[in-house]
């Protein structure tokens, strides 16, 4: 059988596979539509949570990053996990016990304004459609990568899939096929690299062996005169940019409208606590490899790649050396390969790692359908929040309240079907853009829905007027920042203390923060029945009746 | 279900400390939360020159340690509500 057919088994094994749980666990009442009936247990939501989370990039660049720019690039790691500490403690177990479907219902609800929900909506589909772009572009790079298809074939199946398995049964059936897309990610992601391990190693866990091989990745670039060294913090970032990406990675994690939304599908909020930390541990699992896979890739590449005969390269190599993604330019001419002398591509160091540990092709295809599973597991999870923007937030709470549920849930289906193709149209033009745009959703995120949502349940006195304008003004304030640093438009900034538009958040974090603070205290407090609200978000049992309906 | 005004002072005074202590242990856990990422970040050539489990001390708190810690913080968290939920009567 050729590599090729096996590839193709594989993967569309697999997506069968997911189509199949989406069918089974489909469902039509809003209930089961937006929150999956509130019947999820903490563990399956905690995978859940980690499939939504973990995206393309995740799977298939983060590695890549790692290499590139050394300990600057561990600023992922930390930034993408530790968002989840902040999220249960000051987030999740409050927006739980609200207890409705989104967070624009929590913002619109606690500061009773039509305003603020707009704009809480407005963030939330910006946020969620440019993420969900580079997913169905990442979806196809892969698949035009590993499988040969053409991009525009192969976003038009990635949408096909996204498409079929979120409108079947909302958010039910997404979490059933995420649990499946996390396992079969995790599995996918683990195998070449602890593959890898045991043959050098003898045993399977590169995650603690590569502390080893950092120390012989610095010995060997001192042999060769390589500078800066792998593990010498801040030369690809200042330390001031690398701690501000950090911070706001972190908080724009919490602020992410699609993670948020999974925190009402738990039965309780005890539940809603214990979902983070077993999410925690599914991410962490991939994330705890990342640096293990960049140590693998380098070490080979200093100790069989550099200082070789270019004809004699490993065969790997030269693979992916046809596919452009490694350059060898011998640029002084003397036939031996100079580090200087390679370029590689971010993205390799995952790929191409079956082939450094000599694994069958079948692994190859495997990571193929890893890499599939982190892109459209996330897609569905963006789309759901899209969907339920629309037709949730704005239709149902703004323009007809009176709407009845099957109205609701068909509404929303038609807009995923609207805004997948929206998305695959998007990703079908210019890539290098969106996912640029991706690492600014997080500072969207930081300046918006964090700083209005923990003011609203821990400082009571928060009222509309700050909210609005903490919100409206972040947004316009971190948007200004990077278009400033960015491209000189509409005026041209220079970077405060080093913070380049990755960290752009911090600026309309803090003013969000401030502004909910002192224009609050400056204008009328909220009402009576605002303050109950807010108790009734802080204890987990029942206060009141009146905010209790819901349950 | 009416409360003499006895029974609604007493209520009001449990929901006040289960707050306060909420707010009391989530302080911490920040604290902590900040030292192992933002902290590490700041003091990383120091932490560098010594080595834990065969890593340069430094690289393994970004790569590694944080995530560990933010685990136990999550799980130790949840636990802790846990018993202050069973405490004040406020447990589902």
């Amino acid at each position: 059988m050729s590599n090729q057919m096996i590839g193709y088994i594989v993967v569309f094994g697999v997506f069968v596979l997911f189509l199949y749980i989406a069918y089974s666990t489909r469902a039509t009442r809003t209930d089961d539509f937006y929150v999956a009936g509130r019947r999820i247990n903490p563990i399956w939501n905690g995978m859940a949570i980690g499939a939504d989370w973990m995206s393309a990039a995740s799977f298939i660049s983060m590695a890549g990053a790692i290499a590139a720019l050394g300990y600057d690039g561990l600023a992922y790691i930390m930034g993408w996990t530790g968002g989840y500490v902040l999220l249960t403690l000051v987030l999740a177990p409050y927006l739980r016990k609200f207890g409705k479907y989104t967070a624009a219902d929590f913002v619109g609800d606690r500061y009773e304004s039509h305003v603020a929900r707009t704009v809480a909506i407005f963030c939330a589909i910006t946020i969620s459609l440019v993420y969900c772009i580079a997913q169905v572009a990442g979806a196809g790079i892969i698949m035009a990568r590993l499988m040969g298809f053409s991009m525009n074939v192969a976003i038009a199946i990635g949408i096909v899939i996204v498409v079929v398995s979120t409108v079947m049964g909302g958010m039910k059936s997404i979490t059933w096929t995420q649990c499946a897309q996390y396992i079969v990610l995790i599995i996918a992601y683990l195998i070449p690299v602890t593959a890898l391990c045991l043959k050098m190693y003898g045993h399977p866990l590169p995650q603690l062996a590569y502390g080893d091989l950092l120390y012989k990745i610095v010995a060997k670039e001192q042999e060769l005169g390589i500078k800066p060294l792998y593990i010498e913090p801040f030369t690809k970032l200042t330390s001031s940019d690398m701690w501000v990406l950090t911070l706001i990675l972190m908080i724009g994690t919490a602020g992410l409208p699609h993670i948020m939304m999974r925190y009402f599908t738990t039965p309780t909020v005890r539940d809603a606590r214990y979902s983070s930390g077993y999410a925690l541990i599914c991410i962490g699992a991939l994330y705890i490899t990342a640096p293990a896979y960049a140590a693998f890739q380098k070490y080979t590449i200093l100790y069989e790649v550099v200082g070789k005969q270019i004809a004699a390269l490993p065969e790997w190599v030269t693979a992916w050396g046809k596919a452009g993604l490694i350059t060898v330019k011998d640029a002084n001419a003397d036939g031996i390969l100079q580090f200087a002398e390679l370029n590689i591509h971010r993205d390799v160091v995952v790929l191409s790692m079956p082939e450094i540990a000599q694994l069958p092709y079948i692994v190859s295809a495997l990571v193929a359908a890893g890499g599939l599973s982190a892109a459209i597991s996330t897609a569905d999870g963006l789309l759901m929040v899209i969907a339920s923007a629309i037709s949730h937030d704005l239709y149902f709470r703004m323009i007809n309240p009176k709407a009845t549920e099957k109205q609701r849930v068909v509404l929303g289906k038609s807009l995923i079907g609207v805004f997948a193709v929206v998305a695959g149209f998007f990703a079908a033009q210019n890539i290098g853009f969106i996912v640029q745009i991706v690492a600014w959703a997080f500072s969207l995120a930081a300046a918006t829905f964090f700083p209005v949502i923990v003011m609203g349940i821990f400082y009571k006195r928060t009222n509309k007027y700050g909210a609005i304008i903490g919100m409206a003004g972040g947004l316009l304030i971190t948007l200004w920042y990077i278009l400033g640093v960015k491209f000189g438009w509409p005026m041209k900034l220079n970077p405060i203390m080093g913070i380049k538009d990755q960290g752009a958040g911090l600026f309309g974090l803090i003013f969000n923060f401030l502004a909910c603070y002192i224009i609050s205290n400056f204008t009328p407090p909220p009402s009576q029945k605002i303050m109950e609200l807010v108790d009734h978000c802080r204890y987990p049992v029942k206060l009141t009746d009146e905010f209790d309906e819901f349950h | 279900m009416t409360m003499t005004p006895q029974e609604k002072e007493d209520f009001k005074r449990r929901l006040e400390e289960y707050h306060k202590k909420n707010v009391q242990i989530i302080v911490v856990l920040v604290i902590i939360w900040f030292i192992v990422s933002l902290g590490g970040i700041m003091v990383v050539r120091g932490l560098n020159e010594i080595s834990f489990l065969g890593f340069p001390l430094g690289y393994y708190m970004g790569a590694q340690g944080s995530i560990l810690v933010f685990i136990a913080e999550i799980f130790f968290y949840s636990k802790y509500m846990d018993n202050l939920d069973k405490k004040y009567g406020f447990a589902e």
